[in-house]
């Protein structure tokens, strides 16, 4: 653990209160920072300050004000041009190109099409080159799902920053990164924090069915097979219903000043997938998948990041202690590969082999609520909601549900992307 | 595709035929498999199933096999295959997990045989097995193998391969119990059908995924993989460990691999991403494909080959939606479109040429090479393992040598190190490097030294008798092009030349004080023109008998000099325009040109220069009265532009270092920046660091000056476990202890830190040259005698 962060300040000349987070998860980390370092700052198509306000730009798409002002340091370190940061229509029209794509990816990637691909591709002397571009395209959808993990966690900027020391407005997480990291074996702090109605026996069952349900999922699986129209409604339904999951308490966001500069357009935000997407066709994992194409795309025109995404999304994916809450030797990977098909589901990502009636089975209209905002709508996510769910685990183990719930969307948002690349190229 | 041809083969009674010709599907295919008797293909994807009929002018529809009003997901296939044995079986993959067989023989419309349920996630492959009529065998998303036997209701065995997803599963085609099965994690295992507990065999075949394997239909334990690192590789799996026989290196990663039947090493491959073409590859020669066939628009998902004794057919479906019959007549051959030769050149001047064999062996017939006294033709000769290929694949190599000694760059890195560039005033810098031009015997360089010092300072600095000093030695010897820095110099005819000069040379070292005083610019061109003349030297050293002619002109010309400035143009008419001088009013400007014409038109110039130097003691005042530096900056520029195109970059650039400010605005920056850029290539060869480093410092250019500025990260290891510190400069990542201590506080050093190199004790900057001033001995008492410099 310690290596590691002296890996992390080596690199970053910091130690930020992410990997503070994220170092619940060592093994995961590790991959993260070799990735992020790799993507900021080793051999790449785009100079240094494009990528850092390429983070910026992704970032103020879901206000995080955090990620923003990390990065609007960096970017003047590397020599960027400090007007730039008065809004998008400063920055280089090649720039101010990506703007609708990083728009469209944050919000709606479903609706990518190859005419973005080409109109970014095809602007005369402010084209993007294919290999700039996935460059683009890779850090546009890791900061997005990193702004998803700051305010997924509450991640408050660190006390030396901007704001770091004072309290900030609601909006802006407001329990500190203290109590998580010192909050690991304090459970009972935590009880104490949320709602009173809530008493312990009860939180204690909700670990109990969900066991139990993981259970019989596994032995009825079986003896019972829904029909193949069952199956595909199933999906529908899951669509559906996950569009009137949403957070009943809307605070209006008042988005920081300085973040506020770099969006064109405040008003496009995350429409639902089954109500606006009607006729979008559901995108089929088996026909474009990240193993076998994405991979291949990624690595051909940016060498080495599709090896180093790949064993993050792995490492993701197959994160497990076999431990829940207080039970250990559980298998969850039902239960990961639930969370995990529920947010590609949300993007109108569909396996064909998956039964979507697990998910309803699995998770809890909190702890949908809970991803549900997270993935589409970060900026929302307020201490209530990540309390109200799952309140029997231990704080790594929500950490834990984070990094799944960023990665499944960094690869949801990649795979239309690439596809659209994919779609461009031939 | 123009040239289509018409094929026809006879296989044993049965006759095929056809053309390159495809079909359109109204959906992307994921795979196709061929029925026994050849006539037949069927193709599947996620929302198409049909079967086609291959004739001889195009494919026809002949059935589908999607039928039902709800399409179900059962029928979007993965993968297809149609039984060797049975014309009416066939198998289906679902994406779903489920595997269907299907029996053609049905009476009803829906030709749904069985349905197999057993796996929980997609099945990426089914399998036949070749010659039992009822075992199929399935590899799955879920890293379970299955086998059936179709007069069951359910799995026979099931084979968990204890890892990730099963990407192909294939019958070995000669043992009757192995099969083959790849993974995603690249791992391939090979597996008894009676002992469903463990493998037989497992090894890494691939890194990432293996998506694809095939067992070659004649050799026993051959087996061929494809992965996602684009290659594919040829397992020999007989021996007791699986041996990598041949590699081939794709070009994107590879999704299907099939066996070219009758043609034991070639082998067709398709790609799963990016590249659209499909591949025939000879495995012995893996890196140029043998055949491509480009007619898809999109990624071919299936490859198969059309009847298993027929190589010249091969069928494929793909994402664009097409069903494609490729004849390997039509195929494009890159290797006809390849580059035959090669050539490269060597550090040290040799010089390699790789061409086909039957190029290289018509030319060595008639002695090739005019330079091949000096360099010595060695010819290697491959043996030809690829007997199909054999006028193509075997090449020649040849070596050129230089001489040893001949080419011998001692004078460049002697010129490097000593050649003095800054600190000093011009003059002295002039007349240093002049000096050690000479001595190296280079006495062209050493001159043009001299005669800039001449052009650009003050002569009244300069000692009359050091420079008469100077010039009489520069007569004595002759002209040798040592400098050049290319394999051309020294031609058989140079001797005699040179021989030629010197004797003129003496001969009118007794005229050359008669000459007026104004011949000095005269001499300036000259210099130059002589040096221009090189090549014309080349030709007329070996006519002899032009000598005498040539020696005549030349009386002539410096008598006819005597007169007046005048003259040069009675003397010598002139034959064209002379574009190079600016044009002025001076007499002494045409003067100048006229050697430059004379020179040429015949050898004048170039006997001409060393002898008149002993004028310009005379002369100096002269010029300096009348013409200002500016005057030569065209002459600087053009000879420096003769050294740097020579080859002597070395010449150019240290002028251009040393003149500085006064040259370098008649040079344009992109020509400087490649002076420069390979100067500092060569010094760098030559490991003078220090040269090099002072070069860039020197340079005006910004491209060049901030070369010095990059890659200035200095690795160290840690001085307790030895092991390079790959973070951080002063704690271990590996003993975790801190690496770097000052010998003086035996504090952590994370700024500045000096070393002594005799006993590598080192600390803070500060600390160690205070403790130096006042002593000696090593501050951490190892006794060593540090010296701080």
């Amino acid at each position: 653990m310690h290596a590691l962060f002296a890996d992390s300040f080596a690199a970053l000349g910091r130690l930020d209160n992410i990997t503070l987070v994220m170092v619940f998860h060592p093994q995961y980390l590790e991959s993260f920072l070799k990735t992020q370092h790799y993507l900021l700052q080793m051999d790449g198509p785009l100079p240094l300050h494009y990528r850092h306000y390429i983070g910026i730009m992704a970032a103020a798409r879901h206000q995080c004000s955090y990620l923003v002002n990390l990065h609007v340091n960096d970017f003047l370190h590397v020599g960027g041009d400090p007007k730039w940061l008065n809004g998008l229509e400063n920055a280089p029209q090649k720039l101010q190109n990506l703007g609708e794509l990083n728009k469209v990816l944050a919000h709606r990637p479903w609706l990518i099409t190859k005419e973005h691909i080409e109109g970014l591709l095809k602007a005369e002397e402010h084209s993007w080159s294919l290999a700039e571009l996935v460059h683009a395209v890779v850090l546009l959808t890791h900061y997005h799902s990193l702004a998803s993990f700051t305010f997924g966690c509450g991640i408050s900027p660190e006390i030396h920053c901007d704001g770091g020391h004072t309290f900030r407005p609601p909006s802006v997480s407001n329990y500190c990164i203290c109590d998580i990291t010192n909050g690991n074996h304090g459970m009972d702090e935590m009880q104490v924090n949320s709602a009173g109605n809530i008493s312990v026996s009860d939180s204690f069952f909700e670990v109990e069915a969900l066991m139990e349900k993981m259970k019989q999922l596994q032995e009825c699986r079986d003896e019972e097979e829904a029909s193949q129209e069952e199956m595909a409604s199933r999906f529908e339904i899951e669509k559906r219903e996950s569009m009137f999951v949403f957070s009943s308490d809307d605070e209006e966001v008042t988005p920081a000043r300085d973040v506020s500069r770099h969006f064109e357009d405040t008003s496009y935000g995350y429409k639902d997938f089954s109500r606006h997407g009607m006729h979008v066709p559901t995108f089929r994992v088996q026909d474009y998948c990240w193993e076998d194409h994405g991979y291949s795309l990624v690595n051909r025109l940016y060498p080495d990041v599709g090896q180093l995404i790949d064993e993050k999304f792995h490492i993701a994916y197959n994160l497990t202690y076999n431990t829940m809450a207080m039970h250990k030797d559980v298998d969850t990977s039902m239960l990961r590969r639930a969370i995990w098909n529920y947010i590609h589901c949300m993007f109108g990502i569909r396996y064909d082999d998956y039964d979507y009636g697990e998910i309803n089975q699995l998770l809890d209209r909190s702890f949908k609520v809970y991803i549900k905002t997270v993935v589409c709508t970060p900026e929302k996510v307020t201490k209530r909601m990540y309390d109200s769910f799952w309140r029997q685990f231990k704080h790594s183990e929500k950490v834990h549900v984070n990094l799944l719930l960023i990665e499944a969307r960094m690869q949801a948002e990649l795979l239309y992307a690439l596809r659209a690349i994919t779609r461009y190229m031939t | 595709m123009e040239k289509m041809s018409r094929v026809t083969t006879a296989l044993g009674g049965s006759t095929l035929m056809g053309r390159t010709m495809h079909c359109h599907l109204d959906a992307p295919a994921n795979a196709i498999s061929v029925c026994r008797d050849a006539a037949q293909v069927v193709v599947a994807g996620r929302s198409i199933f049909k079967i086609y009929a291959i004739e001889e002018e195009q494919f026809v529809e002949k059935l589908n096999l999607r039928v039902g009003r709800k399409p179900s997901l059962n029928l979007s296939c993965a993968d297809v295959v149609w039984h060797q044995m049975d014309e009416n079986l066939l198998a289906t993959a679902a994406t779903n997990g489920v595997v269907v067989t299907w029996n053609l023989g049905r009476p009803s419309r829906n030709k749904q045989d069985q349905l197999f349920t057993e796996h929980k996630r997609t099945v990426n492959k089914v399998c036949f097995h070749p010659t039992e009529a009822h075992v199929l065998l399935s590899g799955s998303q879920d890293g379970f193998m299955k086998c059936f036997d179709l007069r069951r209701k359910d799995s026979v065995s099931t084979f968990s391969g204890q890892s990730e997803s099963v990407r192909d599963v294939q019958f070995s085609i000669r043992d009757y119990f192995t099969f083959a099965s790849t993974f995603e994690n690249g791992n391939v295992q090979l597996w008894d059908i009676r002992r469903p507990d463990r493998c037989e065999r497992m090894f890494t075949a691939h890194n990432g995924p293996v998506f694809c394997c095939d067992w070659h239909p004649e050799d026993r334990g051959w087996l061929a993989t494809g992965g996602r690192d684009k290659m594919v590789k040829v397992w020999d799996m007989t021996t007791h460990r699986a041996k990598e026989m041949h590699c081939v290196q794709t070009i994107a990663s590879v999704a299907r691999v099939k066996w070219r039947p009758e043609c034991r090493h070639h082998l067709a491959t398709c790609s799963m991403m990016v590249d659209h073409n499909i591949y025939v590859w000879d495995v012995r020669r893996p890196f140029v494909p043998a055949a491509m066939f480009e007619e898809h628009r999109d990624v071919t998902t299936g490859i198969a080959w059309r009847h298993p004794h027929d190589p010249s057919f091969l069928l494929s479906g793909s994402k664009d939606s097409t069903l494609c019959q490729h004849l390997f007549r039509d195929a494009s051959q890159p290797v006809e479109r390849a580059n035959p030769e090669g050539l490269c050149y060597g550090l040290f001047g040799d010089l390699a040429f790789a061409a086909k064999e039957s190029l290289v062996a018509a030319e060595s017939g008639r002695k090739p090479y005019a330079g091949d006294r000096r360099h010595p033709i060695f010819f290697k000769r491959k043996l030809d393992p690829a007997e199909p290929f054999a006028g193509l694949a075997s090449s020649t190599l040849s070596v050129f040598e230089t001489e040893p000694g001949g080419g011998s760059m001692s004078w460049f890195v002697d010129t490097a190190e000593h050649y003095a560039l800054a600190g000093r005033p011009l003059a002295e810098l002039c007349d240093h490097n002049a000096r050690v031009a000479r001595e190296l015997g280079r006495n062209q360089v050493a001159q043009t030294w001299t005669m800039l010092r001449i052009i650009y300072c003050s002569p009244g600095l300069v000692p009359s008798t050091n420079l008469n000093h100077s010039v009489g030695k520069g007569s004595s010897c002759g002209l040798p092009l040592m400098n050049s820095f290319s394999l051309k110099d020294m031609a058989p005819g140079l001797g005699s030349e040179t021989r030629l000069d010197r004797s003129k040379g003496d001969t009118r070292s007794d005229t050359v004080l008669l000459e007026s005083s104004a011949t000095l610019v005269t001499n300036e061109d000259n210099e130059e023109t002589e040096g221009s003349d090189v090549p014309a030297d080349y030709l007329l050293g070996d006519v002899e008998g032009e000598e005498d002619e040539l020696y005549l002109l030349d009386p002539e010309h410096t008598q006819s000099e005597e007169p007046e400035y005048v003259l040069p143009q009675e003397a010598f008419p002139l034959r064209h325009e002379i574009v190079d001088t600016p044009p002025g009013p001076e007499h002494l400007q045409d003067k100048a040109d006229s050697p430059h014409v004379s020179g040429s038109e015949a050898d004048v110039a170039s006997l001409a220069p060393m002898d008149s130097f002993s004028l310009l003691s005379v002369s100096h005042a002269l010029y300096d009265s009348r013409l200002p530096p500016d005057f030569f900056s065209t002459l600087v520029r053009d000879m420096l532009h003769f050294y740097a195109e020579q080859g002597d970059v070395q010449m150019a650039v240290s002028v251009l270092i040393v003149v500085g400010e006064r040259v370098r605005k008649d040079i344009d920056e992109q020509t400087q920046e490649h002076w420069y850029t390979s100067y500092i290539d060569l010094l760098q060869r030559f490991r003078l660091w220090n040269v090099s480093n002072e070069v860039v410092k020197l340079s005006t250019s910004r491209a060049i000056s901030c070369l010095n500025q990059a890659s200035t990260t200095l690795h160290v290891n840690c001085s307790h476990c030895k092991r390079p510190m790959s973070s951080r400069g002063w704690v271990c990542d590996r003993c975790h202890r801190c690496a770097s201590m000052c010998a003086v506080c035996h504090h952590v050093v994370k700024g500045l830190f000096v070393w002594c190199q005799g006993c590598s004790h080192g600390g803070h900057l500060q600390h160690i040259m205070k403790w130096l001033e006042g002593s000696s001995h090593c501050p951490a008492g190892c006794g060593h005698l540090c010296e701080y410099s």
